[in-house]
Order: C-alpha cells, then structure tokens, then sequence
C-alpha cells in the first residue's frame, strides 16, 4: 500500500510537467497579449510592461532557462541549488489584477469555491440518499416512478438552465432571494452564523446540487434494491424484527458501499467544476476567475489555476482510492 | 431419428423452429417496449426535422434569424413570433431553430471526433503490444488529469477565429468548436473500447477465428469491433448531451461562436440580461436546450438497458 501511494505520488510529477507544457503551449496560442487594451497602448509602456513580467523572452528557446517556460517550470518546481535545496513554489503574479500574487488569488477565490461545492455535496448527499431510499421502497409504485423521472432529468439538466428557473420563480417572482453575490463568510467567520446571508446561498447550492443530488438518488435505489432482495434482509424480516431496523440497519448500512464510492469523485467534481454557477450568480470563485483570465490572457492566472485544480484532482483521487481499499478489503494494490 | 420424429408429430415442430432473434433486434425490441426511451426518440426525430426544415427550406421559416425589426424590439411571444423577439428584433423562434440545429450538428460532430481517436487510440492500446498500450495510457492518464470544462475553454480561446483553409465562415467556426469539445471529451471512449478489446481478445470465438488463420485485420474489424459496439453506442448518446451541454457552455461565458450566429447557450446568456423584465428571452432556449438533453438521455437510458439486459 505505501509502495502503492508513494508511485502514484512520484507518477505526480511527470503528469503535472506534461499538463504544464501542454497549458503553456495553448495558452500562448491564444491570440493577443495581456497588454492588448482596446486603445492602443505606446509601445514603450507595452515594451517595459513585457519587460517587467519576463514576456519579453521567447516562449520556448534552446536556452531553456532563459525562456518563459523555463523561468516558469523554474519557479514552480520547489527545489533550488541552494542548502536547504527547498522553497516554496511560486505561482507568479497576475497581470491583471494589480500585481497581486496568483497564489493568493486562488486561495481566495478557493475559499468561496471550496464553500459553495462543499454545501452543494451536503444538500445532494440528503435529498438524493433520502429519493433515493424512498423510490427504493415504493419499488415500481407511483412514487418510484416520479422519483425515477426525477434523478434522470435531473441528470440531463444543465445547471446554468437550472439556475436561471430558480431565479425566475424564487428571486424575480416570488423575491425570496437575491439574483446575484454570494453570502458565505470569510474564512475566519465560518462558525459564526450571523456571517452567513442565506438569501444570497441557497439558490447556487441548490442549483450546483441538483444534478449530483439526481445521481445519488439513482445509484442509492438500484443499491437498496439489490440490497432488499437479498437472503439476509428476508431473514430479518422473517424472526419478526420491525420493518424500521430492518431497513435502517440491515438494509441502508450494506447499501452505503457503492454510493459511498462514487462520492469522492463527485466531491472533487463539485468543488472544481462550480464555475458556472459562479459565472450566474456573479460569485467570485476560482472558475469565474479563470474564464476572465482566458479572455484577457492573463497568462499566470491561467497557469496557476490549471496546475491547482489538477494536483487538488490527482489528491483527491488518490484519497478515494486509498480509501476504497480501507472500506473494501477485496482491493488490494500492487 | 424416431424421437425426433415423436416430438415432430407431437407439434412442437414450431416452437422449435422459431425464428432465431439476433442481438440487434432483440434489442430493438427491448428499446421499443421501454415506453420513456421511445416517447424521447420520436421526439429526437421531430425536433431534428424541424430544426433542419426551418433552417434550410424558407416555407417553414417565418423569419430570418438575422433580420433586425427595430420596430419590434423584445416584443413577448406572438403568433407572429410564438417565442418572441431579442433586443435587437430579432425573431427568437428563428433563432431558437438555428440554435438548435448547431446544437444537434455540435452534439454528433463530437462523437464523430471522439469515436475517431477513441478506437484509434483505444485499439492501439488493447492490440499494439505491451509498450504501446503503456504509452497510450499514459496519454489518456494525462488527458484525463486535466480539469474538464477548463481545459475545453483554453482549447477553444486557443483554436477561436484559427483559420483551418478547408471551409470558412459558419462552418469552420463549428468545425472549430467541434475540435475543442472533442479533443478532451475522447478519453472515456478511449478506455471504454480498449477494456472491451482486451476482454474480447481472450474470448474463444477470437481465438478460434485466429486458430484458423483468420488475418489480424479481419479479427479486429469483423468479429472484435462489432462485439464492442453495444456499449460504446450507449456511450456515444451519452455523449451527445454532454457535447451540446459544453457548447452551450462555451456560449454562455461568452467565448462560443461568432455572432450573429446564435446557438442557445448563446441566447440563454442573452436572455440572462433581461431575466427580471423579459422572462421568456431566457426561458424559450433553456427550455429548448433542456428537452434536447433530456431526450437524449432517455434514450441512452433505454438504449443500455435494451443492449444489457442484465445491466438493470
């Protein structure tokens, strides 16, 4: 099992370099510079701000550590020829936000992405296990049936369509909610409840929840099936336990294994991939900021975003599969 | 012989001699009997008609979808305009339609791409030997490890206004997007049919067909890719939401295609600007756009279903 982690943890290395190189060479395709201003900037003022940031190098040269991919994959990369040989990878500044690191822009807008994914996991963990449950058992009743359509369409729903019915019923009709912001706390005042605006947070949630949520209640009630047909539930049922440890004990305990497996991923998937939502509802997370950063090429942003979000991803994946083998003790790595 | 003959007089000679039922039309007949997967296909066939008609035969289309009516700015629907008009006058319903085309030519566009480099790829790795199928995986690893959504927006800010010197205009603007999605949705295929190889090349109807002296390539493309075709046809329509949900994606953080061509991502961002005054600017698309998704995921629901039956 270390053997296991620790190739997975050196695999790391290659797969980060290979997605650095790729993001670097798509994103200097892209055209125009982090400079280009609809009036025309002098070309002095250009020339000393590409001096300033390195742009002034080429992209890719024989000289590698006189080029910008070089400089960069140099500052990343935490070793230095130097005693200690460590320090700290550097992420590089943003261009377009007045110099501010872009590693405390992520860890900004992180915090906020890390908030609405984590609750949008909450709210589709209870109400997809909890349709779930139910549909299971009402099996083929008109309950199930609804519950069925349910999952599937809310499977097929994209969020951003989603997110504009609620908006229109809960904030434009019926004005329960506010349309845009959002109302997390900093990050010191998580615990204080006053900090929290729930008009500005339930409606990203639930609208980022609801396809996670779908899922859940469909891999819950093909779970609960297969588990309430089984030997052992008929015979609990038949030394007479009641039907409500039955199902809380013996069925929905042994259901958990396949739904909890497919959590992980998702978790990952809805802290990553929240950015439309955040583009909705205006909320200044790490996806809103990347999508403003492709279209200015606001180079280091872009760069440092993708390397976050793919080693948060690798991790993750790493997590879950670590732990698939402490909840399953079939698997084994070799 | 004198058994045969009793069972024969006894009149089970039908029975016995029923038409023998392939896996293509007993799945046919699986997918039939699945009343949701068969509402949503001939609703798939009737929306794809209509939008091919109103796009191309000018008896069907009431108004040009480019045609601004400066008269008739952000009017509600109308027999005149049944889905209304946008900002600039512009008939949604026609450019309901035209989004909906895109959407659909989007959606198969992409399988098309990704089912070329999926069984490139994937076959390579199940049939190339061991030192290539370590190397494409580790392409597919790589592919997989970037954040999705992310990626399909750099590769498109990369590829957008490119001029690929085939085709121009509209065409090569979908064309180009069609690169995008398709470049990084490949990966599940990619692994899909590789597992299916690999499990079909141990399988016995395999190794007789080699046994007699079958040439490889008549193994690969007569009996192995039938044999994976079930499943990665559920993955193709699949697929297709996924593809028009990612283009739609692309056009409503504003990097989608050239206006004024108006696909309906396009024009749910759009309608996103009026959603307090004109609810219907925005409510006509999505609702387009989510009928499209969700028959397409029915029917891949009935589809897996029908090609596995065990699956259920």
């Amino acid at each position: 099992m270390t053997a296991y982690v620790i190739r997975r943890l050196l695999w790391m290395i290659p797969l980060l370099w290979a997605v650095i190189t790729i993001t670097f060479i798509l994103m200097h395709s892209v055209e125009g510079g982090p400079f280009d201003r609809e009036r025309e900037l002098p070309a002095p003022v250009v020339n000393a701000l590409n001096k300033k940031y390195g742009l002034d190098k080429p992209v890719f040269s024989v000289d590698v550590w006189n080029s910008q991919y070089g400089q960069y994959v140099g500052d990343i990369t935490p070793l230095k020829f130097d005693f200690p040989p460590f320090k700290s990878p550097d992420l590089g500044v943003s261009f377009r936000n007045s110099d501010q690191s872009v590693a405390d822009l992520i860890r900004q807008g992180f915090w906020v992405s890390f908030q609405l994914g984590v609750l949008a996991f909450f709210f589709a963990v209870v109400v997809g296990m909890t349709l779930g449950s139910i549909s299971a058992l009402n099996h083929n009743g008109p309950i199930d049936y609804a519950g069925v359509f349910f999952s599937t369409a809310g499977a097929s729903m994209p969020n951003f369509i989603l997110a504009a019915f609620l908006i229109i019923i809960f904030s434009v009709e019926l004005g329960w909610t506010d349309v845009l912001g959002w109302g997390g706390p900093a990050f010191h005042d998580a615990w204080n409840p006053a900090a929290w605006n729930l008009r500005k947070v339930v409606l990203p949630v639930v609208a980022l929840g609801v396809l996670p949520a779908a899922y859940f209640a469909r891999i819950t009630r093909a779970s609960m099936l297969e588990v309430l047909g089984q030997d052992y539930i008929r015979t609990a049922r038949s030394k007479g336990l009641s039907e409500w440890v039955v199902i809380m004990r013996h069925t929905v305990k042994n259901a958990m294994v396949p739904i909890l497996t497919v959590m992980g991923p998702y978790l990952a998937y809805l802290i990553t991939g929240s950015f439309l939502i955040e583009h909705t509802f205006s909320i200044p997370g790490v996806g809103r900021r990347f999508v403003e950063s492709v279209v200015v090429r606001d180079y280091g942003m872009i760069m440092g975003t993708i390397v976050f979000y793919t080693v948060f991803i690798a991790f993750i994946n790493l997590i879950v599969d670590v732990l698939y083998a402490v909840v399953d003790p079939r698997i084994r790595y070799g | 012989m004198a058994q045969a003959e009793a069972i024969a007089d006894l009149g089970f000679e039908e029975t016995i001699q029923r038409r023998q039922r392939g896996l293509w039309s007993d799945a046919l007949r699986r997918l039939i009997k699945n009343r949701l997967a068969l509402v949503a296909l001939v609703l798939l066939v009737a929306i794809a008609t209509l939008a091919i008609l109103s796009n191309y035969v000018d008896a069907v289309q009431l108004h040009d979808p480019r045609t601004q009516v400066y008269t008739e700015v952000r009017q509600p629907p109308t027999w005149d305009h049944p889905f209304g008009t946008d900002n600039l006058g512009r008939d949604n319903w026609a450019r309901v339609m035209q989004g909906l085309l895109i959407s659909l030519e989007v959606g198969f566009g992409v399988q098309v791409l990704v089912l070329t480099i999926g069984i490139l790829v994937g076959g390579t790795a199940a049939l190339g030997g061991k030192a290539l199928d370590n190397i494409m995986m580790r392409i597919t690893d790589i592919a997989y490890a970037f954040p999705d959504l992310l990626f399909i927006i750099l590769l498109r800010s990369a590829l957008q206004g490119r001029d690929l010197g085939v085709v121009s205009g509209r065409t090569q603007d979908i064309l180009l997007m069609i690169f995008a999605i398709g470049f990084v949705a490949w990966v599940t295929i990619a692994r899909l049919i590789r597992g299916q190889m690999l499990s079909l090349k141990e399988r016995d109807f395999v190794i007789a067909a080699r046994a007699m002296g079958a040439p490889q390539w008549q193994i690969v493309f007569r009996h192995m890719l039938p044999n994976t075709l079930g499943p990665v046809i559920v993955a193709v329509v699949f697929g297709i939401p996924l593809a028009m949900f990612a283009e739609a994606t692309l056009g409503f953080i504003g990097i989608g295609l050239q206006p004024p061509t108006a696909s309906l991502g396009i024009l749910i961002s759009d309608g996103y600007h009026y959603i307090q005054s004109h609810v219907w600017m925005v409510v006509f698309p999505a609702g387009t756009l989510a009928t499209l998704m969700l028959c397409f995921t029915f029917l891949g629901d009935g589809m897996r279903d029908a090609l596995d039956p065990r699956g259920r």
